[in-house]
């Protein structure tokens, strides 16, 4: 599917900027990677004895699934509420520079905070990676209602898949579950690889993935939080230095 | 409506672990990036942050595998991830032909280790 050139009529109204947004939902293969994610979220939560609606109201309100494999796992194996909140809080913070690169992109002059509110809800990996690639075939003041539409779309997708993991729970096969893990970081690893606009970007994906293990000897809980920022600081520098040069 | 969400104690426990550990991430990037201008310095560190934190995300999976996946060995792993690269660099960068690709591999090194 080709999104319509810039000049099109077809961005004239938000309304159908936001059903472009829609329909961009079958575009992208990282579409297939959350439903599977979200089929295994479903049959976890079955798993562990949360009710259905339980766990559809997650997949609306937290919207990030890593978070709410924590969620399920940590308050399932019988932690506390603030373990549980402590645990996800962690595993959230990579939204907060995730939100930060996109909105400068969404943003007019004349928009206020207020209308950015639910395109901020429905950034996760997913939206974020697929803003950096379709947001230069939309025109400027369409993106927040192309977001709104790209988001709604994948969280209908999502809702399914979790209602549908939760269903088939008992007939999955310990095979698929691998598959189904194995997915994410597949499908992370090279939607990020392909996004790659500048040498920053390269060398923080790289610095990122051989820093881990490093700070994972640490063990301090915030791990990632440190290769992140020990990485994508190194990967700036050079971008720095280069420039000056 | 009670039967299917639980009761109000579930619903109050998705609120306060679920859902504002991560929405108070997201709307303080609103807060502070509403300010932020697109083609700022600033903008690339952050960026190059994201990436890299993603990037551990990534790394911690097949590092620390979860679940089901730890079942599978750790040379098989990274050896599917790699192959998943490959085929994604030749085939013109294709992420379905890439994530296909890694998925073939652990799958038939699983069936072939028995």
């Amino acid at each position: 599917m080709a999104l319509p050139s810039l000049d099109s009529p077809s961005w004239q109204s938000p309304v159908r900027a936001f059903a472009w947004g829609m329909r961009s939902v079958t575009s992208t293969v990282l579409t297939l990677v959350l439903f599977a994610t979200y089929l295994g979220i479903g049959a976890l939560a079955h798993d562990t004895h949360f009710s259905l609606g339980w766990v559809l109201a997650s997949t609306v309100l937290v919207w990030a699934g890593p978070a709410q494999i924590i969620l399920i796992s940590t308050l399932g194996s019988g932690a506390t509420v603030v373990q549980a909140a402590i645990a996800v809080t962690v595993s959230a913070i990579r939204l907060f520079p995730m939100v930060v690169s996109v909105l400068p992109m969404m943003r007019t002059p004349q928009t206020k905070r207020r209308h950015l509110v639910l395109a901020t809800h429905f950034i996760a990996v997913t939206l974020w990676v697929e803003c950096f690639r379709l947001f230069p075939q939309v025109p400027r003041e369409r993106r927040i209602a192309f977001t709104h539409g790209l988001g709604i779309g994948l969280c209908a997708v999502c809702l399914f898949a979790t209602a549908l993991g939760y269903g088939l729970a008992a007939n999955l096969p310990p095979l698929l579950g691998a598959a189904i893990l194995l997915l994410a970081p597949l499908a992370f690893l090279l939607s990020t690889a392909r996004n790659c606009r500048q040498l920053s970007d390269v060398l923080a994906l790289v610095l990122g993935l051989a820093l881990f293990p490093l700070a994972s000897l640490l063990n301090t809980g915030v791990d990632i939080l440190i290769s992140g920022i020990s990485a994508g600081t190194i990967a700036y520098g050079v971008h720095w230095w280069r420039e000056r040069a | 409506m009670s039967e299917f969400i639980g009761d109000w104690q579930a619903l109050l426990v998705l609120v306060v672990a679920g859902f504002l550990p991560n929405e108070v991430w997201r709307m303080l990037g609103l807060w502070f990036g509403g300010g932020v201008d697109e083609g700022s310095e600033l903008l690339v560190w952050v960026r190059a942050v994201a990436t890299a934190i993603l990037a551990g995300v990534i790394a911690q999976i097949l590092v620390l595998p979860p679940g089901a996946l730890a079942s599978v060995p750790d040379g098989l792993r990274y050896g599917a991830v790699v192959a998943g690269f490959a085929v994604f660099m030749l085939t013109r960068r294709s992420i379905f032909a890439g994530v296909v690709g890694g998925e073939v591999v652990m799958l038939g090194g699983k069936w072939w280790l028995g």
